[in-house]
């Protein structure tokens, strides 16, 4: 009986450990989303991470048919601000593991086809532009622009 | 033609103004131009640069190009990415000297030869996905999302202005972003026109070229290039196909 016991206490300890190795690997396993350069988006990462590809075909639809450059998402943007240096220190394109967009698309298991034909490296020039602003006057200009629409 | 809706539910207080702005102004209107060509125009105040009041389009004197230079070439492959290497029979060609003689009087003429962005342009009457399409203000492009590669339109082009993209490609300019399987061809520059500039062309034919190229807006009757087509005889290529092309040229 004591025998018995012991093997039962030894059975819960193991499914325990077990369990708690289990909910390790799963937070191991969730990317590492890489931080970007710019103030964070105001409808806030849950929002973006469900809509950025909605957002993003209504507006490429608006800028290439229309000519209307003034849209608030363009993908352009996304990947001056998202960029993540290498080793080198220079913007890693997506063949890289560690570019933004793969660390999420690969965990999800989806595929992305924008960069059969747009370049998943920053524009040097618009890198220029975002950053030249300190942090503060760049929240500060994007107040007034909202605050003037 | 009608825009993808937001189709995932907006929850965030602060995309409300978004969504109302989006069911105001983006209320799509086809406009039957011409028959075959429609355009997709905005109701309300949704804001474009694409004016339709204007069109956008080229004169070039035939007589202040020489066929020693290359510069309008050479700006285009260096703004937009693509390069034409020799020999090569797939390079994409968005632009390219053409040298003409007269078999009769033994004239010598050079010009540069793209896509002369037509009125009422083959390319979007035979796309049948709708990717090549005109821009309100006259601008013939290829939406490369919609592009299935068939080629029909390069077929249709009498000017051979389009090229098709053979091999995978990577580190494009992000002003033009370009890909294998789809067909592509001069975009007049958009980008830059409509930040308000010139095709890199134009320019580069101007500062290291002859001038012999002018861009402006033709419905305009104040701008250089509509007093010059007033005062100058000027010719669009194959205009026995009343395709009416947006670029035209004088002393040819």
């Amino acid at each position: 009986m004591k025998r018995l016991f012991a093997t039962f206490l030894l059975l819960i300890g193991l499914i325990g450990s077990m369990a708690q190795a289990g909910e390790d690997a799963t937070s191991s396993l969730y990317p590492v989303i890489p931080k970007a350069a710019g103030a964070p988006h105001p409808e806030g990462n849950d929002f973006m991470r469900i809509n950025h590809k909605n957002l993003l075909k209504h507006d490429r639809d608006l800028t290439m048919r229309l000519g209307d450059r003034e849209v608030k998402y363009s993908l352009k943007e996304c990947i001056a601000c998202h960029a993540v240096n290498g080793p080198d220190a220079q913007p890693v394109s997506v063949k890289s593991e560690k570019h933004f967009c793969r660390v999420c698309h690969d965990y999800a298991a989806v595929k992305v086809d924008c960069f059969q034909c747009h370049n998943s490296k920053p524009d040097p020039d618009l890198v220029k532009q975002l950053t030249m602003l300190p942090v503060k006057d760049r929240e500060l200009a994007e107040y007034l622009e909202g605050a003037s629409q | 033609m009608k825009l993808p809706a937001l189709n995932t539910p907006l929850r965030d207080l602060s995309e409300v103004d978004r969504r109302e702005f989006f069911k105001a102004g983006g209320a799509v209107a086809t406009v039957a131009l011409s028959s075959g060509v429609t355009l997709m125009a905005f109701g309300g105040e949704a804001s474009a640069n694409a004016d339709p009041g204007k069109r956008w389009g080229m004169l070039i004197d035939v007589n202040k190009c020489t066929s020693d230079c290359n510069a309008c070439v050479t700006a285009c492959s260096k703004e937009n990415g693509w390069s034409a290497e020799e020999g090569s029979e797939t390079d994409a060609q968005w632009i390219r000297k053409v040298d003409l003689t007269h078999k009769q009087t033994g004239r010598e003429v050079s010009l540069p030869m793209m896509c002369q962005h037509c009125e009422d342009a083959p390319c979007v009457d035979v796309c049948p996905t709708e990717a090549s399409f005109k821009r309100p203000d006259g601008i013939v492009l290829v939406d490369k999302h919609a592009c299935i590669g068939c080629r029909f339109c390069m077929m249709a082009c009498p000017y051979k202005a389009r090229s098709f993209i053979h091999e995978p490609l990577t580190d494009q300019k992000s002003n033009a972003p370009r890909g294998q399987g789809t067909v592509e061809s001069c975009t007049l520059c958009v980008h830059r026109v409509d930040a308000g500039g010139q095709p890199a062309c134009v320019d580069a034919c101007g500062t290291t070229g002859n001038g012999a190229m002018l861009f402006g807006d033709l419905n305009d009757p104040e701008s250089d290039i509509s007093k010059a087509l007033k005062k100058f005889n000027s010719i669009g290529l194959r205009d026995d196909l009343r395709l009416n092309p947006g670029v035209r040229y004088s002393n040819l």
